[in-house]
């Protein structure tokens, strides 16, 4: 089974504009998602590339997102879960990509694994600034849907992430992202 | 109640009475202008603000039909802008409040740009978008504040227009001269578009544009497309900080909200996410003396005001950094 990411032309930019920046992105999107997999990070498998129609083909993986997941599964199990994710972020910051949009839609269940998607606002970056902000955004999204177990996930996450970092290199990027939380800037959605 | 407001942080000195209501009384400007192919030269603006001010600032309370003593407050932008100029401002209202025992009100200019925004449009609660020669910033309302969601991270839109105007010998603000030109040309070309998740980037755009001229490409293509690419940014920007936030207005503010181009574009966007789009009344793009007087009548009736001695200038004061005491959240 497989499934097709499209990039839709905005009404707003110059056709030329538009159809420039959908194939550079579908390429960069597509190569993110590569080197991540070439890290030992679960990725669906791309198959196919099409930059002209600003789209690519990937494996369907067939489960519930981690938000849904956090719902249902015991404390254990969630915190299991949490830890190992902690630990894949760390692969992808280790190997010098940030994900961009990490919230808990973007972690998929299936294969008895945990599985990255949605890279289109990654980069290749090894800035602590960067890497504060995933953690940010992925605190945010656990605390907007899972307010009463909210910090038992995320303190099981930064357990799975020191692990992986070690724990001089966890504790700065907490405390970048603590510092990017006090800006004010990325508030919970209203 | 009359609350009298004097702008002075860059090229405009401005002078303008409110009533609490929100009707401007009077609106008095006097604009220092660079010669062309330069920019605003902080001492020569303030030696134009320090020239003008009696003249502007007697004639926004005569047009108003008041007597200064009738004033509630004097309000003043002590900031963001050029120390210079913003040194001018606030010594012609202090001496005012001074003499008059009225109360002295803090005003920041960008918030100026945004209460002015809502007040000419009826905007409740939108996500602003705020472009002028000092800002290009997106923020919205939360917790008693405006929080900067995305914003420049090197020059502002203003900026990138004045400085490319610079070089072709354009005197500033050149946004209006560079949109005719553009106007006449539809031919794009490749130039650098930098958008970094809610953040754009202008300097490479303007590096890039004049070269493209140098290298022999028509002024009107090089302007057409620079627009499209800047004001293109900006309205990805603006649309993932609408997706994230889900606001249902947008508001267009400061002295670049005046580009049809730019408006265009965000109308765009909002259409696409069931936003209503404003812009800011054409008269009160730019830097003016009623955007610091309705926000300083918003404030002092919030109990904002401040001692003549501690009434300094701020020259680097951010947007996020004021308490916001009379905006209601949303609910």
């Amino acid at each position: 089974m497989a499934v097709r990411k499209t990039r839709l032309p905005k009404p707003y930019r110059v056709q030329q504009l538009d159809a420039m920046i959908r194939r550079g992105r579908t390429i960069h999107e597509t190569n993110l998602m590569h080197e991540a997999r070439k890290l030992g990070v679960p990725v669906p498998a791309i198959q196919h590339i099409d930059p002209d129609t600003s789209s690519f083909v990937m494996d369907y993986l067939n489960g519930p997102t981690l938000k849904e997941e956090l719902y249902v599964v015991s404390p254990e199990t969630r915190r299991k879960q949490c830890n190992t994710l902690g630990r894949t972020v760390a692969l992808i910051h280790e190997g010098g990509i940030v994900h961009g949009d990490l919230t808990i839609s973007n972690v998929l269940c299936a294969e008895s694994k945990l599985f990255l998607i949605d890279f289109g606002l990654g980069d290749f970056s090894t800035e602590l600034e960067d890497r504060g902000v995933d953690l940010l955004l992925l605190s945010r999204a656990m605390k907007s849907t899972h307010i009463k177990f909210h910090e038992e996930i995320f303190s099981a996450f930064v357990n799975g992430y020191c692990a992986s970092v070690g724990k001089r290199r966890g504790v700065e990027t907490v405390g970048k992202m603590r510092e990017i939380e006090r800006r004010g800037r990325y508030f919970e959605r209203g | 109640m009359y609350c009298l407001g004097i702008e002075s942080t860059a090229h405009t000195f401005g002078a303008s009475v409110v009533t609490e209501h929100g009707q401007i009384l009077s609106d008095v400007r006097d604009a220092y202008v660079s010669a062309p192919g330069t920019g605003i030269h902080p001492r020569e603006a303030a030696e134009h603000h320090s020239m003008v001010a009696a003249t502007v600032v007697s004639k926004a309370v005569g047009n108003a039909s008041i007597k200064a003593s009738q004033l509630d407050g004097v309000a003043i932008a002590l900031g963001p802008g050029l120390g210079p100029c913003l040194r001018v401002g606030a010594t012609v209202a202090r001496s005012i409040a001074s003499f008059f025992h009225t109360p002295l009100v803090p005003v920041n200019h960008a918030i100026g740009h945004i209460e002015i925004g809502t007040l000419t449009t009826g905007a409740n609660d939108p996500l602003v978008v705020l472009v002028s020669g000092g800002h290009t910033a997106i923020a919205a309302f939360s917790g008693g504040k405006w929080r900067i969601f995305g914003e420049t991270e090197d020059i502002t839109l203003g900026n990138l227009y004045d400085m490319f105007a610079r070089e072709i010998n354009l005197p500033s603000p050149a946004g209006p001269e560079i949109e005719k030109l553009a106007a006449k040309s539809e031919n794009f070309i490749s130039l650098p578009y930098v958008v970094k998740g809610n953040d754009v980037s202008y300097s490479g755009l303007l590096t890039a544009s004049l070269a493209k001229l140098r290298n022999g490409v028509s002024l009107e293509d090089v302007c057409y497309s620079m627009q499209e690419v800047s004001c293109s940014m900006l309205a990805e920007a603006v649309e993932r900080s609408l997706a994230y936030t889900r606001k249902k207005e947008v508001l267009l503010t400061g002295g670049v909200a005046a580009n049809r181009t730019l408006q265009k574009k965000l109308s765009d966007v909002a259409g696409l996410h069931d936003a209503t789009p404003h812009v800011v009344k054409q008269a009160y793009t730019g830097d003016c003396g009623p955007q610091i007087a309705w926000t300083g009548m918003l404030a002092l009736r919030s109990g904002v005001t401040v001692a003549i001695p501690e009434s300094r200038v701020r020259p680097r004061w951010r947007l996020e950094d004021v308490d916001v005491v009379w905006r209601r959240e949303a609910s």
